[in-house]
């Protein structure tokens, strides 16, 4: 058995332990415990049944933990009362998972880190490493988490789009470490969406499998970014591509949009150009004009006026622009690409070099300084 | 999340408003500051936003490299440096608002007479990898 379907089983065997009794938080631990058990002993012995062991051996790690724990005494005479486990409801525990570690009283930070643990199996160290802190501060952070979620009842019901908020966020993260965040943010999505029938769920997963399907043309090997119309499309997975525009149609049609279904739709739109210049840059401005109606974001006015810049020409992009503040980030960025667009390479190269005096990381910074540099070497722009 | 540097200076900071050299604290005060400086960190390890923190010397040398097959050119230290790092704390924290909270909170380190030092912190930005999402 791999890692990813060890620890996809990871929910559903928190969820028998609550429902024998366990606190979320003792029984979260237990089942680390038993991750971590398994992963050493099934190499040589896998169980016939994987989450019968682990729920037995989590149960187990749960009593010791309990037992040595004198000042819970009165519990640990609870819990031994306990029946044993009817049949699992596992579906359930696994959605209701989801909410708890996305409660909306854990910040967004707390909310990814519990989200890892107890939903993606992943181990603490695994977690500080994708997000480059220490273990203990990592630690930390997902102790005080489940503290924050004590009192919640397991089955409460949830918000799908908190949840869908946190998975974003570990999906945006990208790829740090030697943790892939955004195939694991994948995984979980995926895992949702078997749980849940839930058109803004499918949504946010087409939207992650068509960014993720671009992702080998993304960046050259020297991990500088390829901006999406230089991209080598024959590097863009296919397959990826079909599998999210599949899911995107399944959950427009029925008509209940939302913004992971109009940002996929976007992502869709640039899949099925086989050029950049084929691009159906009026019905992306259609699609962003949809977004702006559903967030009012003004990152959402910024990128739409880059659609407008290339649907109606760069005059009608700079006008979009007009309206928006330029305190915004990348604001200057998109000014510097519609004033070379437009013809005005002075401007331009003024702006990118604010552009990437702004930049929040490292490879558009670079990317930004470099357009800076080709238009100062060749002012008429031609380069 | 988002990772931030605070900057201490020896100086190149602008001028702290309890403005009196270490060496003209007594020892107390100075075990004072010190036990400030590290149950802040060790309060951050337990907020989950603590990254890495270190005191440097203010003694630097500057090294630059000379050719091939040449040994680094070596000088230094300028006392007349404007600006000295006397050391950096970074934290990995929800917004840049927690970031300057907790920069302030590190500014009322007890100096002189047991009083906070008011003294100026950088708070810079941690440059991050790019986003997946960009359109």
């Amino acid at each position: 058995m791999d890692e990813h379907r060890l620890r996809a089983l990871t929910p559903s065997v928190i969820g028998a332990l609550v429902r024998r009794g366990a606190d979320f938080a003792a029984a979260e631990d237990a089942v680390q415990d038993a991750l971590v058990e398994a992963v050493r002993l099934w190499a040589t012995e896998p169980p016939r049944d994987p989450k019968g062991w682990l729920v037995t051996v989590a149960w187990r790690k749960f009593l010791d933990a309990a037992r040595a724990d004198a000042s819970r005494r009165r519990r640990e005479e609870l819990v031994e009362e306990q029946p044993a486990p009817g049949p699992g409801a596992s579906v359930d525990d696994t959605l209701q998972l989801y909410f708890l570690c996305a409660h909306p009283s854990l910040t967004p930070a707390s909310a990814v880190a519990l989200t890892l643990r107890a939903v993606g199996g992943l181990t603490t160290r695994q977690i500080a490493q994708a997000y480059l802190v220490p273990e203990a501060t990592m630690a930390q952070r997902i102790s005080r988490a489940k503290r924050t979620v004590s009192d919640v009842r397991f089955d409460e019901p949830g918000d799908v789009a908190t949840v869908l908020r946190v998975l974003y966020l570990v999906f945006n993260e990208g790829y740090s470490g030697e943790l892939d965040l955004a195939a694991e943010a994948i995984r979980l999505t995926r895992q949702l969406a078997a749980v849940i029938d839930h058109e803004e769920v499918a949504g946010l997963l087409a939207l992650m499998l068509l960014h993720h399907a671009r992702r080998s043309a993304r960046t050259r090997p020297d991990h500088s970014l390829v901006p999406l119309a230089q991209q080598d499309r024959k590097l863009w997975d296919t397959r990826l591509i079909a599998e999210g525009v599949e899911i995107l149609q399944t959950a427009l049609a029925r008509d209940r949009i939302g913004e992971f279904q109009a940002q996929a739709a976007i992502a869709a739109l640039h899949a099925d150009a086989r050029t950049a210049e084929e691009t159906d840059w009026v019905q992306v401005v259609e699609w962003y004009d949809e977004l702006v109606g559903l967030t009012d974001s003004p990152v959402v006015r910024l990128n739409r006026a880059v659609a407008v810049g290339e649907a109606d020409g760069p005059r009608a992009g700079l006008a979009a622009l007009a309206d928006l503040d330029p305190a915004l980030p990348r604001h200057a960025a998109v000014a510097a690409y519609l004033h070379e667009r437009d013809g005005d390479v002075a401007t331009a190269a003024r702006l990118y070099a604010e552009a990437a005096r702004q930049a929040s990381n490292l490879q558009e910074r670079d990317h930004l300084t470099r357009q800076a540099a080709r238009l100062n070497a060749d002012p008429r722009g031609s380069g | 999340m988002a990772k931030y540097l605070l900057l201490k200076h020896y100086r190149g900071a602008p001028t702290p408003v309890n403005d009196v050299p270490m060496e003209r604290w007594t020892e107390e005060e100075i075990a004072a500051h010190m036990q400030y400086m590290h149950n802040f960190a060790a309060r951050l390890e337990g907020t989950g936003e603590f990254v890495d923190g270190q005191a440097l010397s203010p003694e630097g040398t500057f090294v630059r490299y000379d050719g091939e097959g040449r040994p680094p050119v070596t000088d230094g230290p300028f006392a007349e440096t404007k600006d000295l790092i006397a050391g950096w704390m970074v934290i990995d924290v929800d917004s840049y608002d927690r970031a300057v909270e907790l920069a302030g909170e590190l500014s009322a380190a007890p100096g002189a007479g047991g009083k906070p030092i008011h003294e100026w912190l950088e708070v810079r930005p941690f440059l991050t990898a790019p986003p997946t999402v960009t359109e």
